[in-house]
């Protein structure tokens, strides 16, 4: 009950904060551009008959979809982050939450209040941006992505990772500490999965384990890439390379990690906060 | 409730790393007692408050609120507390913050919107109920936390520094909400540097300073008892003075003034007739009944906790 009531409260002072508006009409404007790009880009290819070219159409909207998604995926993750920085640290500095912690619920009932309530503002974002995206596509040429639903759950996948190490490093540290941390993190893993590809594409093994130490550190851009693999389209599979495609293709094993490192973030987070002086 | 203490602490200590907070904190609360807790900047009196509500851990020692353990879900549920710095989520308005904190201590939905209606008018802010709490003003704030902290009708109070952003009216709105708390046989715990405010509504006060209870006097036996006296006469031989430590304590001389501590003003005829005795010239001989502030910097000292 407790829980309901921290996630009810936490979803308001987003939408009261202006944060959820915010994000919502970034992610918007970016559905508009991406739309209004694919329209131009659309437009090109079927006057540059396309039907004489070896690569199927699909292709193309497959590649230019997958741009998109990226940067949706970029734009959750950073804003994973950007909200929930403070969320705890914020509340811990300024005081308000000694209002909240003296009544009769237990901690852990505040941070899994907080998970769940930003987690389905996340999950709105995913749905209206990757969504709008996906449909986009769909109805401007008629193209349907593989793999959609598979897809879309790993992003939200990654934004949760990003979003609950936030959290279990608010529940310990200030709002700036948990910002910079998050970011080296997410940079650590943004380096490490570009390290892998260069190194799978060149075999080479030590590279590719490099990446993969960076990906146990911080897998949300592992998790990534294995979206964006189940979502390319046949032919593109075996181009192999790029932001948007994955030649060193993260298992499933490394998935399940991901799920792991977020189970495990959140109960740090709930330690951390139930047994700390506020 | 078992216990005939609201508040019950055995040694109750806190330590940041090597800075002692709270020395060691022993004090019993009976119930329906409104309950001062003084003490110098830095004395370790928020900390101890902390302690008690469960949003610190302390570092040694135990305590009971309600006859329950520190951090009890079941007390927490009959405790309200108005925190020193009344910071709330202020993007909700008055009534949306109400309803919340009453969600949290499981009240009921029709039970809370009535409480509601009471709280806010019995404070004032009932024309305010829709307003962002971010534009109410410093007074407005404390109003709103303290209804907040009377929503769950709780058996035990904590109010830290209750009145130190209002306004006279607002004090005075505070005194009679302790005065009703006190008739419906409600603990408050008051921590407050505005002594006067404390002498007017407190049963018993504690003296603290680094977390350790200096001393802890009934405000009825400090209005009834110990009286400082000035007296005016012509300069007294030392062997006077000497003479006087029997009747009285405190004894210091100005020239052709003495003042001194008597246990109760029917000390003074005793007093007169030595002084007169050892031959001086009485002009005139003031009692004065001692304030909490003059207790305060007796048992405290003027060092503060600095």
């Amino acid at each position: 009950m407790g829980t309901w009531i921290i996630a009810r409260l936490t979803f308001r002072e987003a939408s009261r904060r202006k944060i959820a508006l915010t994000g919502l009409l970034l992610g918007l404007a970016f559905v508009l551009l991406f739309s209004v790009g694919f329209y131009y880009i659309n437009q090109q290819r079927l006057q540059n008959n396309p039907f004489q070219s070896p690569i199927p159409m699909e292709e193309y909207y497959n590649t230019i979809t997958l741009a998109g998604l990226y940067v949706v995926n970029f734009l959750i993750v950073v804003m994973a982050a950007l909200v929930t920085a403070d969320t705890l640290a914020g509340e811990i500095s300024s005081g308000t939450i000694q209002s909240l912690a003296t009544k009769p619920l237990r901690r852990s009932e505040i941070v899994l209040g907080k998970w769940l309530g930003y987690a389905i503002l996340l999950a709105l974002y995913v749905v209206l941006m990757g969504g709008g995206i996906l449909l986009s596509t769909l109805l401007q040429s008629g193209y349907s992505m593989p793999n959609v639903l598979a897809g879309l759950a790993l992003m939200y996948l990654a934004a949760l990772v990003v979003m609950t190490i936030t959290i279990a490093c608010s529940s310990r540290f200030s709002t700036l500490a948990t910002g910079g941390m998050v970011i080296g993190l997410y940079g650590l893993a943004f380096v490490g999965s570009w390290v892998e590809q260069i190194g799978s594409l060149m075999n080479s093994t030590a590279a590719v384990q490099v990446g993969i130490i960076a990906s146990l550190l911080m897998p949300s851009e592992a998790i990534w890439r294995r979206a964006a693999f189940e979502m390319t389209a046949p032919l593109s599979r075996l181009v192999s390379f790029g932001p948007f495609s994955s030649g060193s293709v993260p298992s499933t094993a490394m998935m399940i990690y991901g799920g792991l490192y977020l189970l495990a973030a959140l109960w740090i987070a709930v330690r951390q906060f139930g047994g700390r002086d506020l | 409730m078992s216990s005939e203490f609201a508040i019950e602490t055995q040694g109750l200590r806190k330590l940041y790393g090597d800075v002692l907070a709270v020395g060691g904190l022993t004090l019993q609360v009976p119930q329906g007692e409104v309950f001062g807790f003084l003490g110098p900047n830095g004395a370790g009196k928020t900390t101890s408050i902390k302690m008690l509500l469960g949003l610190v851990a302390p570092s040694a020692g135990s305590a009971r609120l309600l006859g329950e353990p520190l951090g009890s879900r079941p007390a927490r549920a009959r405790i309200g507390f108005l925190p020193e710095h009344f910071r709330f989520h202020d993007w909700l308005t008055a009534g949306e913050f109400l309803t919340l904190h009453g969600e949290l201590y499981g009240m009921a939905k029709e039970r809370l919107r009535q409480r509601i209606q009471e709280l806010l008018d019995l404070v004032g802010l009932a024309p305010f109920e829709h307003k962002l709490l971010r534009t109410y003003s410093k007074g407005m704030l404390q109003r709103i936390g303290l209804a907040q902290a009377l929503l769950n009708d709780p058996l035990l109070v904590f109010l830290d520094e209750p009145t130190s952003g209002l306004d006279p009216v607002g004090r005075r709105l505070v005194r009679d909400i302790i005065r009703d708390l006190r008739q419906k046989g409600t603990t408050v715990f008051l921590n407050s540097h505005l002594l006067s405010e404390v002498e007017i509504t407190c049963d018993r006060v504690a003296f603290i300073k680094q977390g350790e209870v200096l001393r802890t006097s009934q405000l009825k036996s400090l209005v009834e008892g110990e009286t400082s006296v000035t007296i005016r006469c012509s300069e007294p031989a030392p062997e006077t003075l000497s003479g006087l430590e029997q009747l009285g304590k405190n004894i210091r001389t100005d020239g052709d003034t003495i003042t001194l501590t008597v246990s109760e003003e029917a000390a003074l005829p005793a007093i007169t007739r030595y002084l007169v005795a050892q031959g001086l010239d009485i002009y005139a001989i003031t009692p004065q009944r001692l304030s909490l502030e003059d207790l305060f910097i007796q048992v405290v000292g003027t060092d503060g906790g600095l």
